[in-house]
C-alpha cells in the first residue's frame, strides 16, 4: 500500500494505492488520523488505485469519517475503484460516504 | 476426491496474503472468473484475520493451515487453527442495512464473518476439542448444486 498526501487550500487530498488489509490498515489509520490531528478535517481519498480492500480497510475509512465529523469535517471518496465499491456495497456502507467520479469534483465539493 | 492442496503459515497479518494467493490459485484452477476468485480470496482473508484477532488474540501465537479442494461441483476451503473455540455468535453482527443516521453506533465489528457468509455459498464453524477450530467454506462451481 502506498499513501501520498497533497495538502490543498481547504482540503487534504490523500491518494491510496495497492492493497489495504489487516496487515497495513493501521498505517492508513495513522496517516488519516495524523492529518485530522493537524486540524485538516476535510479529506478527499483518491481510491482509484486500490485493487483490494478488506473489512479492516473499511474500518479505517469509517474511523476517519467518524473522527472528521466530530471536528466538523468530512471524508469524501474520489473515483473509488470497482473493488472498493464492491466491498463498500457488500458491507452496506456504499451510501455512507459522499463519492465522486473524479478528484476535481470531490475537492470542489467542499 | 479431486485436486487438493494444503499450506500452513505462521499466524501473522502479513502472511495472510500468501494464504489468499494460494487459495486464489486453487479457485482459478477450479475455473472461477476474476470476480469469484476475488470473493474467495476476500473470504479467506477475513477468516484468517478473525483467527489472529479473535482466536489467537494476537500475532505469532499459532499457525494457520489452509486446504483447498476441487470436486466436481464444489470448491472447498478448509481453514484450521489451534486455538480455543471460536464462537461466531459471540461476534456482534453488523445490522444490514446499517443504521447510517448515527455513525457513532455504526457496527463495523463482525464484518468479517458477515463477509464470509455473503461471499461463499456455505460457511460452517467446527471445533475439535484439544485440536482447534475448523472453518469450512464452500463455493459452488455451478449453479445447479444444492448445498444442504
Amino acid at each position: 500500500m502506498e499513501i501520498s498526501i497533497t495538502p490543498m487550500r481547504r482540503v487534504d487530498l490523500i491518494a491510496v494505492s495497492g492493497r489495504v488489509d489487516s496487515s497495513n490498515s493501521s498505517e492508513l489509520d495513522d496517516a488519516l488520523q495524523s492529518r485530522l490531528d493537524e486540524g485538516r478535517t476535510n479529506l478527499v481519498l483518491d481510491l482509484s488505485d486500490v485493487h483490494y480492500i478488506s473489512s479492516s480497510g473499511l474500518r479505517s475509512l469509517v474511523a476517519a469519517l467518524r473522527a472528521s465529523k466530530k471536528k466538523g469535517g468530512d471524508v469524501r471518496l474520489a473515483r473509488p475503484s470497482e473493488r472498493v465499491q464492491e466491498v463498500l456495497g457488500l458491507a452496506g456502507l456504499d451510501t455512507l460516504f459522499e463519492s465522486y467520479d473524479d478528484v476535481t469534483a470531490a475537492v470542489g465539493s467542499y | 476426491m479431486g485436486l487438493r492442496k494444503e499450506l500452513s503459515v505462521p499466524g501473522h497479518y502479513d502472511q495472510i496474503r500468501r494464504l489468499c494467493a494460494f487459495v486464489g490459485e486453487g479457485a482459478r484452477e477450479a475455473g472461477f472468473d476474476d470476480d469469484a476468485v476475488f470473493q474467495v480470496e476476500l473470504a479467506c482473508d477475513e477468516a484468517c484475520t478473525n483467527i489472529i484477532e479473535h482466536t489467537y488474540e494476537g500475532e505469532g501465537v499459532g499457525e494457520i493451515q489452509v486446504t483447498w479442494q476441487i470436486n466436481t461441483d464444489l470448491f472447498t476451503v478448509i481453514i484450521r487453527d489451534y486455538g480455543p473455540r471460536f464462537d461466531p455468535s459471540g461476534i456482534p453482527s453488523p445490522a444490514v442495512p446499517p443504521d447510517l443516521e448515527d455513525i457513532e453506533e455504526l457496527p463495523v465489528g463482525g464484518l468479517g464473518v458477515f463477509f464470509m457468509r455473503r461471499l461463499m455459498d456455505k460457511v460452517t464453524f467446527d471445533y475439535h476439542q484439544g485440536k482447534g477450530n475448523v472453518l469450512t467454506m464452500v463455493k459452488r462451481r455451478t449453479q445447479d448444486e444444492e448445498l444442504p
